[in-house]
């Protein structure tokens, strides 16, 4: 492949590539970009992909324990997605060069994030309904606006993980619905996992506008379709409703309805607690990056073989 | 014991084997060696899982007892499973894990096979539904183990290592109780013929995987007899935790 970091910028190309954004055509794997687009797709398609299988760790913690058959195979069934997603994800970010195994490394040296909501722990099953009910609502969110993004590959992955994440929100919710139809333990249980899990989930969406550097660029290259802000009040207003049907309380004392908008507005969201978490400071992030290097250095004599196997079919055609 | 014990019985000895098989399966979720692996891993265990609500829901009417697949697998303690030791075997590497699943999908592909041309209809109906997920599950595991007893030293020898460990494990799945005698008419099989037939494939399997079979004389079993290892006990306390620290709640 041409290496585009020395591909002269022609007049033409840049041309042809702001026009294409214009349009709103795709940018496909084999158009030229600048690289400094190329970068920024990349670096945000694979903290998604690492995302979608850091993921599978809260999850997968509740799996053995899940109360019910049907429970466990819902659960089993969404983190595969999750990791299906990682899969999709990781395939549809090496159409910009970089290839699976190196992602992974630069997960490893911790020069790829993974979104910080996964450096909570999930303590109670109630957290594995707060999770699919709150952090894939969010994700939702983020995703839906995502499927208009500019890179052809990310924003097709978007429309296929669209569909699947809303039945993961369903089921959530029903989760959550079900315990607050229950005994009063397990009511506290659901509201204590809300609490835990409502501030971050709102963190996911990232700085206010105003603090996000970044923004601005990937809005003009339409990698970003909407802010973060405007994102996160898309949320809010659609999550707040179906916490009050189940008799959940939104543990945030400055929250208000504005009746003129008709969107709710909420109280300060600690930022010192979501950088902390960021810088790697968070209850799990040391645990989920050494389950993650554990088992795959566990994994490493399964590829050597794969690859030797491989080889020897090769050497005998 | 009436004909209808027996089959309650004989479809809670695959019930259990499904489900303990599924919930050591599902103990990789997030551990594979690769991606695709970890996503293939947890799809045998959802398999099995299904595959030990479909028998405990056929189980039941014939029990004739108030009870639900999930009274059944989450309100039953150690001395009252009737999985074989296989199940609940630990997954050990992926090679013993691709080991145990080769070995008892060779035995489930045989037993459902016979049970698919059974005059019974439940027996006949899951011997059809739960076959063709098994042979996927054949196909897979062997051709892992294949590749890996080719692919480098180390490899072949942590395969050669499973193969060992694991066999004391399989005379389990060729014990029978009272009920095999009860419902001979219908089972469709002779357990003596059928591990025959059993041996043969795996010896050839195995034979091309470079292996000969284990000379140990080693064996355990009980598992049909509800005498089980030390190790079943771990996996039930840990699946059924909820179940039993809250015995009044729905989920």
């Amino acid at each position: 492949m041409e290496d585009i970091l020395t591909t002269p910028i022609s007049q033409t190309a840049l041309a042809h590539f702001e026009a294409r954004l214009q349009n709103d055509e795709k940018i496909e794997p084999k158009d030229w970009m600048p690289e400094a687009y190329r970068k920024t797709v990349l670096r945000q398609m694979m903290q998604h992909a690492h995302s979608e299988v850091i993921g599978m760790q809260p999850e997968g913690n509740w799996v053995l324990r899940a109360p019910s058959l049907r429970a466990k195979k819902i659960l089993l069934a969404k983190i595969q997605d999750e990791g299906g997603h990682g899969l999709y994800l990781y395939s549809a970010a090496e159409t910009l060069g970089m290839d699976r195994t190196e992602m992974i490394q630069l997960l490893h040296e911790q020069k790829a994030k993974y979104s910080s909501i996964f450096n909570y722990p999930a303590l109670t099953w109630a957290d594995i309904g707060a999770i699919g009910w709150l952090v894939d609502g969010a994700a939702i969110v983020n995703q839906v606006s995502l499927q208009r993004t500019s890179y052809g590959p990310y924003a097709r992955a978007m429309v296929r993980i669209c569909k699947e994440e809303s039945f993961h929100q369903r089921q959530g919710y029903e989760i959550m619905a079900t315990m607050m139809k229950g005994t009063p333990e397990q009511q506290a249980m659901a509201q204590d996992a809300m609490n835990r899990w409502w501030w971050p989930s709102l963190m996911m969406f990232g700085p206010h506008d105003a603090d996000s550097p970044h923004t601005e660029q990937s809005m003009e290259w339409k990698i970003k379709r909407e802010s973060n802000d405007r994102l996160r009040q898309k949320f809010i207003d659609k999550t707040i409703d179906q916490a009050y049907v189940i008799g959940l309380t939104i543990p945030d004392k400055d929250l208000k309805f504005n009746e003129e908008t008709k969107s709710y507005s909420i109280g300060p969201i600690n930022w010192d607690e979501f950088w902390s978490v960021v810088k790697g400071n968070g209850p799990c992030n040391k645990q989920r990056m050494t389950h993650h290097i554990k088992y795959h250095e566990e994994g490493r004599w399964v590829r050597e073989a794969l690859e030797a196997f491989a080889k020897k079919q090769i050497e005998m055609n | 014991m009436t004909t209808d014990q027996a089959r309650y019985q004989y479809l809670l000895r695959f019930a259990d084997t499904s489900l303990v098989m599924a919930q050591r399966l599902a103990e990789w979720c997030s551990r594979g060696p690769i991606l695709e692996e970890d996503l293939a891993l947890t799809n045998i265990s959802l398999d099995y899982f299904g595959q030990a609500e479909a028998f405990y829901n056929t189980a039941i009417p014939f029990g004739g007892k108030q009870e639900t697949a999930d009274d059944l697998a989450f309100r039953r303690s150690e001395r009252e499973y009737f999985n074989f030791l296989i199940a609940e075997a630990d997954n050990g590497d992926y090679a013993r894990t691709m080991m145990k699943i080769y070995l008892l999908s060779v035995y489930l592909e045989k037993i459902y096979t016979a049970l698919s041309t059974s005059s019974q209809p439940e027996l006949n109906m899951l011997g059809v539904k739960s076959l063709k997920e098994i042979m996927y599950h054949k196909r897979h595991s062997s051709a892992w183990l294949f590749r890996l007893a080719h692919g480098t030293a180390e490899s072949a020898s942590r395969v050669q290592q499973a193969l060992q460990d694991v066999w004391s494990y399989t005379d389990d799945l060729f014990s029978t109780d009272v009920c095999d005698e009860l419902l001979s008419g219908e089972l469709n099989y002779e357990i003596t013929a059928m591990k025959h037939v059993w041996l043969a494939e795996v010896e050839e399997f195995m034979k091309q995987c470079g292996f000969v079979l284990p000379q140990t004389t080693y064996q355990i079993q009980g598992g049909i007899k509800q005498m089980h290892t030390e190790a079943l006990g771990h996996v039930l306390c840990e699946m059924q935790y909820l179940q039993r620290a809250y015995p009044n709640a729905k989920w």
